[in-house]
This record gives structure tokens, sequence and C-alpha cells, in this order.
């Protein structure tokens, strides 16, 4: 707004950003939903989730104004990821190799 | 820094202040964003257990997780799935209405959001009572053979993934039954005019939280319908 001098001022974008990411979203919701239906082997849950991760970097970085916000926003949104990253990682690390040798007890 | 009594054109009822511990209307409303980024945090950590859990399970029992994520209809999930990302744009366009002062055009947006997001809700309690039906419910009733009365694969695990299921599913109907209410008072208060360009820090806050809900379900899309949809073991 033009009478806004601060950064967070309310930040208008243009509607046909929201069309198209909406646009890109609805379609790969059907192309993720096609390409399950191929048998990829081992790849399709790699598939699927890459198309998911994009779709919601377009959600977070346009619908939820990440792309526009403040430096403090984003590092709290990465933050995030890192915590959850550290929650799935260092756990399916040890799920997954767990059965790599004969350890007593497992 | 523009002042905030200047650019402020809604009946003086509502005109929204500074309050004193902030010194700019800008300082208050990052303080707010940043506010609700961090409850959002915290909402990744609430799902992302659920998420780990999923993995986990489905990493211990392929073949069980495999067979029983094929009985979700691929067709419903996925229209299901379009109507979440139309209430997300609605959404968005109602936070833009309220940025540029369109108070009937927040009000308009807000009420197809809602309809939206009821129709979601409207679909998953159908995908329930199919379960239910269909006895895929975890408990008493769990049963899944097939028509010829032929067991399912891992009949002891499959349980495991409808549990899943519906704890992740049903938690989030849950934050959307919630956002349904908070959309509701936002109706409310849009119609009396209480937002606007100068001020309209609910319904942007309110729109990150509908937006995060959609992405939980941008994963639990395809983790639920999509990812072992060709491996069903024969």
């Amino acid at each position: 707004m033009a009478n806004h001098a601060g950064h967070a001022g309310p930040h208008v974008v243009p509607k046909r950003l929201y069309f198209a990411v909406f646009f890109a979203l609805v379609v790969l919701t059907w192309v993720t939903t096609f390409v399950s239906t191929l048998d990829l082997g081992r790849w399709n849950i790699f598939v699927a989730l890459a198309i998911a991760i994009f779709k919601a970097s377009l959600v977070v970085l346009f619908f939820m104004h990440v792309w526009y916000s403040t430096r403090l926003t984003k590092m709290i949104v990465m933050a995030s990821l890192f915590w959850l990253m550290l929650l799935l990682f260092l756990t399916m690390a040890d799920i997954w190799t767990r059965t790599w040798m004969g350890v007593p007890g497992r | 820094m523009a002042s905030h009594a200047a650019d402020t054109h809604a009946d003086p009822h509502v005109v929204s202040t500074i309050q004193h511990h902030f010194e700019s209307a800008d300082q208050q409303k990052d303080a707010s964003t940043i506010g609700m980024w961090v409850f959002l945090v915290t909402e990744v950590m609430f799902f992302g257990g659920m998420f780990l859990a999923y993995f986990v399970y489905r990493q211990a029992y392929p073949a069980a997780f495999a067979s029983a994520s094929n009985n979700t209809s691929l067709l419903i999930g996925a229209a299901n799935t379009t109507v979440l990302i139309c209430s997300s744009l609605t959404m968005a366009l109602a936070v833009r209405s309220a940025a540029v002062g369109k108070k009937n055009l927040i009000v308009l947006f807000l009420i197809l959001t809602l309809l939206l997001g009821g129709t979601f809700l409207g679909v998953k309690a159908y995908e329930y009572h199919d379960k239910w039906v269909r006895h895929e419910v975890p408990g008493h009733n769990f049963d899944c053979r097939d028509e010829s009365g032929k067991a399912c694969i891992d009949a002891g695990h499959t349980p495991l993934f409808f549990a899943l299921y519906f704890g992740m599913t049903g938690l989030h109907a849950t934050h959307m039954i919630v956002g349904v209410g908070i959309i509701l008072f936002l109706i409310s208060q849009a119609r009396k005019g209480a937002y606007g360009p100068a001020w309209h820090t609910p319904v942007e806050l309110f729109g990150l939280y509908w937006h995060f809900v959609d992405i939980v379900w941008i994963f639990l899309f395809p983790l639920l319908y999509l990812i072992d949809r060709s491996a069903v073991p024969k």
C-alpha cells in the first residue's frame, strides 16, 4: 500500500500470482495421482514426496507470504523444518540400519 | 512510518489501535505474525510425531500398509485434495481483499472458504462411513477379509494402517473443524467492517493457519492414498 512506508505493511501481490500457484497445485495433484498408478518400484514414494514438498513450498512461499516476510519469520520457518528433519531422519536412520548387524536384543 | 489513523477509513468503533508496548503498527503486526508462526512450529512438531509413527510402522510392515492403503479411493482422495486447494485459494484472496480494503469481497471469499472446507469435511465423513461399513475401523469390528472370506495380507498388522489413517486424518479434520469455527467469527466481524487495509491481522493469521492445514493434507494425501498404489503384493 502506498501509505505504508514500513516493510510490514500489507504486501499486496497480483491476483494472477495466486491463480498461477493455484493452477500449479491442482495440476500437480492430478499428476501425482496419475503417477501413483504407474509401477516405479521403490521410486513411487520419492516421486510422490518430491511433488508434495514442491506443492507445500508453493503454499508456504506464496499463499503464506513467506517469500515477502521478514528474515526472522523465514528463520522460524527454517527452524521448524530443521527440527522436523531431525525427528524424522535421526529416528529413521536408527530404524533403517538396525537390521544390518545381528545386534543382541534386537 | 505512516500514522495509523491516517489510513483507516472503517467506522470509529472498530479502528484498531497500537497497543502501548509497540512502537508502530508494523512492529505490532510483525510480532503477531511471528507469534502465529511459532504456534505453527508447534503444530509441525505435533503432526510430525504422527508422520514419524507412520514411517516407522510402514517400514516395519510394508505388506500390511500396501494392501490396506489400496482400500482408499484414489478418485475421492484426489478430488478432495483439489477442494482443499480451492479453499486455500479463496482464503488467500480473502486476505488480499482485506489488504486492499474490499469489505464485501472479504466476506464473499471467507464464505467460499467455509463452503469448500465444509465440502472437504463432508467427503471425509463419507469416507469414514465407508470404512466403518467395510469393517476397516480398528477394534472389535475390524475384519479385513474380502467377499470370498479370504483374509488380507498380514491381517495382524493391517489395523495399524487404519489406526494411523484415522488418527492422522482425524487430527487434520479436527483442525479444520476448529478453523470453521474461526471463519464464522471472522465472517461476522468482516460484515461489521472490522477489517481494512490498516488492520486485518486476524484474517491474515487465520490464513496462515488454514494454509498450514492444507499443507498437512498435501502430505497426508500421498502417504495414505498414493505411494503403495502399484505395490500390492499379489
